[in-house]
């Protein structure tokens, strides 16, 4: 267990995240090449969807990954709330641009698949409304961070932010099973095979969500690295203007 | 040997489109942001160096 905790070393940190860096991110762009073509161009079209049943190749493992980011969050901010590690308040940083833009794609692919299939762009449905708040944390989140000068106090404000947005990532995820109603069907994913879709789509997805995740872990690595070494700038800099 | 999206094909495209432009602005700003900041703390820290 105590091996986790040498990556709290900001140097190690890095040290360790460029030497993956390029084989999470040439793994993410293959998982991502080879599932978006066969998707695309590969699968048929679903009975009920039509040819629209290819945006669940981008709308399924980008919500996905919109609602994760934001528990990764929370993994790091409560590190950081409890053991104090620097690196682990600047992941939780790197991490929500990444979150954002996974919200962003979530909500966009899902207006426009939405309009053919119900007739709207939205609906104040439990779930598209829980994941709408979750990106304004996100926002409110990214702006907290950008408007407060001391690292640590922003670090601090910033994993209670986090806490509270928590309760709208676990409603985008379970606000079908919870109200049990609204247009958004349940998941498309699931360990009960009789939920997911069929295999002709199930594989090609399962490969989309590995590059989105991979997409995401190569992002965070290469992002928490550039925060570690803005906040060694910042010190620096303070350390000139007390000179 | 590209697929027929019928009358969906506007509602893919542009879900494609819109999901394909987002990450590659995500990538590419994040690119950029690692290499200057990276440059810059250089000189921060061979400034720092020679000032002792």
């Amino acid at each position: 267990m105590n091996a986790i905790w040498q990556y709290a070393n900001p140097k190690k940190f890095i040290d360790t995240s460029e030497r993956l860096l390029p084989w999470v991110a040439g793994l993410a762009a293959l998982c991502l090449g080879v599932g978006l073509i066969w998707g695309y161009f590969l699968t048929p079209d679903a009975e009920r969807f039509g040819a629209t049943v290819k945006i669940i190749y981008l709308h399924v493992p980008a919500a996905m990954m919109a609602i994760s980011a934001w528990f990764m969050m929370l993994v790091a901010s409560l590190i950081w709330i409890i053991r104090r590690h620097h690196v682990s308040a600047l992941a939780a940083r790197a991490a929500a641009p990444v979150g954002a833009v996974m919200t962003v794609i979530g909500l966009v692919t899902g207006a426009i698949w939405g309009q053919p299939m119900w007739g709207t762009w939205w609906a104040w449905d439990p779930r598209l409304t829980s994941f709408l708040i979750l990106f304004l944390f996100y926002l409110g989140y990214i702006a907290l961070w950008a408007a407060i000068e001391d690292d640590d106090s922003a670090a601090d404000l910033t994993s209670i932010l986090c806490l509270v947005g928590s309760v709208f990532a676990v409603l985008s995820r379970y606000a079908v099973n919870f109200w049990n109603q609204g247009l958004h069907q349940g998941a498309s994913l699931s360990l009960d095979k009789e939920e997911n879709v069929a295999d002709v789509f199930y594989i090609p997805l399962l490969v989309c969500i590995a590059g989105f995740v991979l997409l995401f872990v190569a992002l965070v690595l290469m992002r928490t690295g550039t925060e570690i070494r803005a906040r060694r700038m910042r010190v620096l800099l303070a350390r000139e203007r007390m000179k | 040997m590209m697929p027929d999206l019928g009358k969906y094909a506007v509602e893919v495209l542009a879900s494609y489109g819109a999901s394909i432009a987002l990450i590659v602005a995500l990538v590419v700003l994040s690119v950029a942001r690692a290499r200057r900041v990276r440059a810059e703390l250089e000189t921060v820290e061979k400034r720092s160096r020679q000032d002792g």
